[in-house]
């Protein structure tokens, strides 16, 4: 092979490896636009504010009092679900909202790290301690979900089973009417 | 020329060993949470084993392959003895020390927290005191090749560095940095509180920290896989590395952006704000770039090697390779799941997939398919390949090496696979049982049955690999010669300073991670009020 040659078939070499290299980046590039048109079009996307609470006075006082978790009928029709994750249970440890409906979950965690997640849905957030975590959810179906805790929480975390009861629109309706929170726990 | 032969054994043979024992764990834990297995009536016994397979499997073993295959290439790649060689035992007789102070505490159920730590859950001090052990000594490593790739070129001004010397020195680089974020988790917020002179905790601060070196650490995992693509396999299968300028750019890219992508781990996390999510995301994305850079570069290397033995046609070459060379079949194995498993990657780093899957048993499948499979299946190639070099002795039983990596892969296939299904289902990680007695649950119990029969074909792949190894040790002797790295189509003569120096990459990815933690980290160290009480492990 003479010098000239192996001088040739390098061209050749790299030609392809820019052409190879163009793809990748056009590939990646296509990905991060389609995910930032999904999250600004679309607002799907993980939760963007960051809120704080203090743990150890979740019982006392604020948002995660014990007479404020549950299921709560908003003045526009929406529902709000405030929940707290503790050593190895969810408070209500099951939650009842109505199809159809926007659902804002916020939720905590009263010691460890726990996680919520719906089954057969894309609902899936942290608890942290110390730190408030939201999601937005729509169920388009009725009928009975489970909810893990998908998180390690130490010796007792796979008895940590949650449930969620979507209901119809009308009879959740009917019971919002008495006011107070709503959950199914022992139902 | 491979001087230090005890040394590179000792890191060779400690490391598996630790993975034979991580490997049966595993299995077990495989088969006690399956249908098949009775529950546990005591579920910390889970819990104690899965603290322990996560933390041989994710700091020890993968940290002695680097280090033993990083002093075999620094002697062999650059043909000078090993400079610094007490220190490099110092190095390992820490890690040796590290890793008996941290089982202790585990296997007396003192530190079941996993070898992701989870504050607020504060396990006993000596399992964070042997882990910070195990990464000192690792670091004395990071210096000797950084000591070593000098004194070389000292020796030969200008010179390139051969490929796979200055892919090692940028993974030990990698790894140095990587493991500062846990570093500053353990030293900052976890010891104080283990030892009793603090009794809060930032958690979120603290996930925050562990996603910097969580990402990356997997890269450093995957660092000598990748050198064994580019710089053995060619040489073993009789082919050249198509470029040896690409080979440099992928490792550099590694380097510099393998770090600030961390925060995709915290995507359902409420510490950490959408800005800093997104920006995470697309860095990710930027990490397939090498990846996809390599596997153009290896499969090209692969067609030289097939059409040098006469391979012909478009696909046809593929038949022309050496398919009875245990390096030609791991190789291909790795690539598959490399394949399953990068696929599968993309869809955990998304913005919004990410959410269907976080925290199931997708997860766990997607990294024991990429880890376990694509990135450990060539660990034992390597050992293959450099045996006989360390021993001096000939590994005569190739039909059993070629038992040995099938079993590895199908058992990674029937394993893994089923372990994505249920996670698309929704099965919870980290779980010592299930109910399967749940009528919701119920479905999930065949794959999971499956996923442990997995478990134990990949124990009897691990176990003779063990023995394959064991008996190379008696074999009859026999002289393998110099150990040779594969050679580029186009030797280059002379490198650009930057394919041929680290420190502008270097200097790139500490910017780039100060740039993409520093802000988030700052904001939560001086947010007031979200330090919240430890929970002591056995202590209840």
């Amino acid at each position: 092979m003479s010098a000239e040659d192996t001088h040739g078939s390098a061209e050749v070499a790299a030609r392809i490896e820019r052409r190879w290299a163009t793809i990748a980046v056009v590939i990646i590039v296509m990905m991060a636009l389609l995910a930032a048109f999904a999250g600004i079009h679309r607002a799907t996307m993980p939760q963007p504010r960051v809120e704080i609470t203090d743990p150890s006075r979740l019982h006392l006082s604020g948002e995660f009092v014990e007479s404020n978790l549950g299921s709560v009928l908003e003045a526009n029709g929406n529902v709000t679900v405030r929940a707290i994750g503790q050593q190895y249970s969810f408070t209500p440890a099951c939650i009842v909202v109505p199809v159809d409906t926007p659902i804002t979950l916020r939720a905590t965690s009263a010691d460890v790290v726990h996680g919520i997640l719906i089954q057969g849905t894309n609902v899936n957030t942290m608890l942290v301690p110390g730190y408030i975590s939201e999601q937005l959810m729509r169920f388009t179906r009725t009928g009975d979900y489970l909810m893990p805790c998908q998180e390690f929480c130490s010796f007792g975390h796979e008895g940590m089973w949650g449930k969620v009861k979507v209901i119809d629109k009308t009879e959740f309706e009917g019971r919002a009417k008495g006011g107070g929170r709503l959950s199914c726990v022992g139902q | 020329m491979l001087v230090n032969r005890k040394l590179i054994l000792a890191h060779f043979w400690l490391a598996f060993a630790v993975f034979g024992i991580a490997l049966t764990l595993g299995a077990w834990q495989m088969f006690i949470r399956s249908p098949i297995g009775t529950w546990l009536s005591n579920p910390e016994l889970y819990y104690r084993s899965l603290t322990a397979h996560g933390t041989v499997m994710g700091y020890v073993f993968p940290t002695l392959v680097a280090m033993g295959f990083g002093y075999a290439i620094s002697e062999s790649a650059l043909q000078q003895r090993l400079v610094g060689v007490r220190w490099a035992w110092a190095g390992f007789w820490l890690i040796v020390a590290g890793s008996i102070m941290a089982v202790i505490p585990i296997a007396l159920g003192r530190a079941s927290v996993l070898y992701t730590f989870y504050p607020p859950l504060i396990g006993n001090v000596f399992y964070y005191l042997g882990v910070v052990l195990v990464v000192v000594g690792s670091w004395f490593w990071v210096a000797l090749m950084s000591i070593n790739l000098r004194v070389w070129r000292k020796a030969h001004p200008g010179a390139p560095v051969p490929l796979a010397m200055f892919a090692n020195v940028a993974g030990s680089y990698l790894w140095a940095w990587t493991a500062v974020g846990a570093a500053l988790e353990l030293l900052l917020q976890i010891i104080p509180v283990a030892a009793g002179l603090k009794s809060t905790i930032d958690a979120g601060l603290a996930r925050v920290f562990f996603s910097w070196t969580l990402h990356a650490i997997v890269y450093f995992w995957l660092m000598p896989t990748y050198i064994a693509y580019y710089t053995i396999v060619p040489r073993a299968i009789g082919g050249r590395v198509y470029s040896d300028s690409m080979a440099r750019i992928s490792f550099i890219l590694f380097l510099v952006v393998a770090m600030p992508i961390g925060m995709h781990h915290t995507f359902a996390d409420p510490q950490v704000g959408a800005g800093f999510k997104f920006i995470h995301s697309a860095f990710t994305a930027l990490v397939a770039l090498p990846t996809l850079l390599t596997v153009f570069t290896i499969c090209a290397s692969v067609e030289i090697a097939a059409r040098l033995r006469g391979g012909r046609g478009m696909f046809g070459w593929i038949r022309a390779l050496p398919w009875d060379n245990p390096m030609m079949l791991a190789l291909a194995f790795s690539f598959v799941m490399l394949g399953f498993g990068g696929a599968g990657g993309l869809i955990n780093m998304s913005y919004q997939l990410d959410a269907s899957i976080h925290n199931t048993q997708w997860i766990t499948g997607h990294f024991h398919l990429i880890f376990g499979g694509a990135i450990v299946i060539m660990y034992f190639a390597i050992a293959y390949d450099l045996w006989p070099h360390l021993t001096g002795r000939e590994l005569i039983d190739v039909r059993l090496m070629r038992t040995q990596l099938w079993l590895w892969f199908v058992g990674m296939i029937v394993t893994t696979f089923p372990w994505h299904w249920v996670g698309i289902l929704g099965m919870p990680r980290r779980m010592a049982y299930f109910d399967f007695g749940d009528p919701a649950i119920a479905p999930q119990s065949l794959s999971v049955t499956l996923s442990a029969i997995g478990g134990f074909v990949l124990l009897a792949s691990g176990i003779i690999f063990i023995v394959i190894l064991a008996r190379g040790m008696r074999a009859p002797q026999a002289e393998a010669g110099p150990y040779r790295f594969a050679l580029a189509v186009h030797e280059p003569k002379t490198v650009p300073v930057a394919l041929n120096t680290h420190a502008l990459w270097v200097a790139l990815m500490i910017a780039l991670t100060l740039t993409n933690y520093g802000y988030p980290i700052l904001t939560l160290a001086l947010t007031e009020g979200t330090s919240v009480p430890a929970v002591y492990v056995g202590a209840q």
